[in-house]
């Protein structure tokens, strides 16, 4: 497809000459992908595939390989930019505008929580920290209890993450964890908390820690090195920096898709409209986006459930002081984890949560520390010495603990309203005091969880009074997120979810939804491999019913 | 208290003087005029007391690509968020709406250190959601520009990505 809009995004002097690292993306353009970038159209446009799949993160990358390699004709539409391995120069400046929703600071609609998600090609990730785990057993018999989703169970699949396992070299990471993960290990076990290697999608692994900035070595086996690759090499079409406006629906099929076509920052409409028909319509936008999308299209949704449920992980931070360097910029992030608090109590009783060492950046750390002027600065001049622990609170598993809602803002911008409730402050307040402890029991000086009115305590005693005196509310507690989930909850019963089991939307023919928004609850794991492997399952059903014939395997 | 509904009644004022003089359209990228850069001036080395070289010719010199990095920033914003912005900024540059919200008297290139660092102590715990969001925001412009660029890593023993790669 040689077009005016036809753009290889790059240029040759844009690379360094000689680098030591091959650029699949680059290689694939010069040997003729399908790639449009929206900021070049100088004209509308309308295309034509079988299928028009709406995201490259996890769930549309996995659909697009699969389909594609049944032979189906396929449109990816992404509204960030193709970057690669060339462009990412590890610097947090560029990487936040460039590659996240919102230039990474995409807020709920009281702006009390900060979202992390990936805007470009590969979604999330692309600048996910690499985190895999399958979906818990517990969550799962949750699903098949409360939403009907009978089919989803471990064992039926566990073939489904095996091959995108393999798909994906997800595998245990042999190389010793760096120091700030070390010390949730060494924490945890001297107070008996069992904590365990996190296993990680990576090939090659330099070991360099630069992962939610773009991997620069392409080690990292996101959807922008492996399937959206191999879908380009099927043939199919990449549609850069064009947002998913709304779909068309006449009757009850989607005829159309409109796109709005941005300019190269991303930030504004050029003007241009893209119109792709197909005979199917796979939305993978991710939670937030995907809802919203519906919702601008006026989706059927007869019990009012399309953009409920949506839910965070809601991720509050402690950070230490330590008298050795712990450099938490450096190594592999995430190695180790620790699931005491979700595994020692009921799913659905108080809210538990899961342990993480997350990589410590300039920019990410000092903007997340609370405070400013002298005490601030402080603490970031002790910044090889700061040490993290994070807490990801598993939401959506009891009737106080309902998530969030998508809403449309005047524009038509996704907004998302999520209320911290009373049951997920008393799970951050329990959840300080387990950093905290863990954190002195690894030999802090000084623990801070992340809140504007904690100190910097110097005991565990001191820490245990502080944070038990700590007003818990928005604004004055951070709170974070990196995985959103929900908003298109899957039911075959029509009264508790939009999509059916099969990722069919209910009242609509040819639309189907292939993302994390489909989850019911939470995960209570990093999300990335159950996006993975349900939207593995969901894409070969529906080639099958596409194709008339049993779908091809995703091997690596 | 009485700051805090007093502060109501201007933002409330201020927001209906802004939006009679900026009638509603198509969402526009932000502009940092000259008030609202003075505003920024003053707010930086409050916000980055003790990080800021202290030899006078450095120091301002940082300051002001501080808060040209934080107007870049704001121009990466989606254009929704980067209107909030504007708004807030609009208001700040109103003398009445200035001294209400943030008790700086004689403009902001006279603003003192120790004002500036007032008001943004009384935003951060403010009962207003506005304003708490308001200095949530600017902490995050004003400290994530410092800590984004290289010139801020010597410091904090930062050592920057593998050079071989960057």
């Amino acid at each position: 497809m040689i077009s005016p809009g036809f753009s290889p995004g790059f240029s040759p002097e844009n690379g360094p000459v000689g680098s030591p690292i091959a650029d699949p993306i680059q290689a694939g353009l010069a040997r003729g992908w399908k790639v449009i970038d929206g900021a070049t159209l100088a004209a509308g446009r309308t295309l034509e595939a079988d299928v028009v799949i709406i995201g490259s993160g996890a769930g549309g990358g996995v659909t697009a390989e699969t389909l594609a390699k049944c032979g189906l004709s396929v449109i990816i539409i992404e509204e960030g930019a193709l970057k690669s391995s060339r462009d990412f120069k590890m610097r947090e400046a560029d990487a936040y505008p460039t590659l996240y929703q919102e230039s990474a600071a995409r807020k709920t609609k009281d702006k009390a929580i900060n979202i992390l998600q990936g805007r470009t090609v590969g979604g999330s990730t692309t600048v996910n920290w690499t985190s895999s785990f399958r979906t818990p057993t517990p969550t799962l018999d949750y699903w098949q209890k409360h939403f009907g989703l009978s089919s989803y169970t471990a064992e039926v699949l566990a073939p489904w993450f095996l091959m995108m396992e393999q798909r994906l070299s997800v595998s245990t990471w042999l190389t010793p964890p760096n120091e700030n993960n070390d010390l949730l290990k060494r924490g945890a076990a001297k107070l008996g908390i069992p904590a365990a290697a996190i296993m990680r999608n990576v090939k090659g692994c330099w070991n360099l820690g630069y992962c939610g900035m773009g991997c620069p070595t392409n080690a990292k086996q996101s959807m922008l090195v492996t399937t959206i690759p191999a879908a380009l090499d099927l043939g199919a079409t990449l549609l850069t920096h064009a947002r998913a406006e709304r779909l068309v629906i006449k009757g009850d099929k989607v005829d159309s898709l409109v796109c709005t076509a941005l300019d190269a920052s991303g930030v504004a409409p050029t003007g241009h409209t893209v119109t792709v028909r197909a005979k199917h319509f796979v939305v993978a936008g991710g939670a937030i986006n995907s809802p919203a999308l519906l919702m601008r299209s006026h989706a059927p949704d007869p019990h009012g459930l399309l953009g409920t449920r949506t839910f965070l992980h809601p991720t509050v931070i402690s950070a230490g002081i330590f008298k050795q360097r712990v450099d938490g910029f450096a190594g592999a992030p995430q190695t180790i984890y620790s699931d005491h608090f979700l595994d020692t109590q009921a799913i659905d009783g108080p809210i538990g949560y899961k342990l993480e060492a997350p990589p410590l950046h300039p920019l990410l750390l000092s903007t997340t520390l609370a405070g400013y002027g002298r005490a601030h600065a402080d603490t970031m001049a002790q910044f090889p010495h700061v040490h993290a622990l994070l807490a990801l609170l598993r939401d959506g598993f009891n009737d106080a603990s309902r998530g969030g809602a998508v809403s449309l803002s005047g524009t038509g911008s996704a907004l998302l309203d999520y209320p911290i409730t009373q049951f997920v402050w008393d799970g951050v307040k329990r959840a300080h005091l387990a950093m905290a402890e863990i954190q002195f029991a690894a030999g802090a000086k000084t623990v801070q969880p992340v809140h504007e009115m904690a100190a910097a305590y110097t005991s565990w005693d001191a820490a245990k009074k502080g944070i038990n005196a700590l007003h818990y509310k928005e604004h004055i507690t951070r709170v974070v997120s990196a995985h959103v989930m929900g908003g298109c909850t899957m039911s075959d019963d029509t009264r508790l979810g939009v999509v059916g089991a099969n990722g069919r939307y209910h009242g609509l023919a040819n639309l189907s939804v292939h993302d994390g928004s489909l989850f019911p609850t939470s995960i209570g794991a990093n999300p990335q491999l159950s996006i993975y492997g349900i939207t593995a399952r969901l894409a070969a059903a529906l080639a099958q019913e596409l194709t008339g014939k049993p779908a091809a395997r995703l091997v690596a | 208290m009485k700051v805090g509904a007093l502060a109501a009644l201007t933002l409330a004022g201020g927001g209906a003087l802004y939006r009679a003089l900026h009638p509603a359209g198509q969402l526009q990228r932000f502009v940092l005029g000259g008030e609202a850069r003075a505003a920024l001036d003053a707010m930086v080395p409050a916000m980055l007391a003790g990080a800021l070289p202290a030899l006078p010719a450095l120091r301002a010199a940082a300051i002001s690509a501080t808060t040209e990095r934080v107007h870049q920033a704001i121009r990466g914003l989606p254009l929704n968020a980067q209107k909030e912005v504007q708004d807030l900024f609009a208001l700040l540059a109103l003398a009445p709406a200035r001294r209400v919200l943030t008790g700086v008297s004689g403009g902001w290139p006279n603003a003192n250190a120790e004002q500036v660092a007032s008001f943004l102590q009384r935003w951060r715990f403010h009962r207003l959601a506005m304003l708490q969001t308001a200095y949530h925001a600017l902490h995050d412009l004003i400290i994530g520009s410092w800590y984004a660029d290289p010139s801020s890593w010597s410091a904090i023993g930062y050592p920057g990505p593998l050079k071989e790669l960057a």
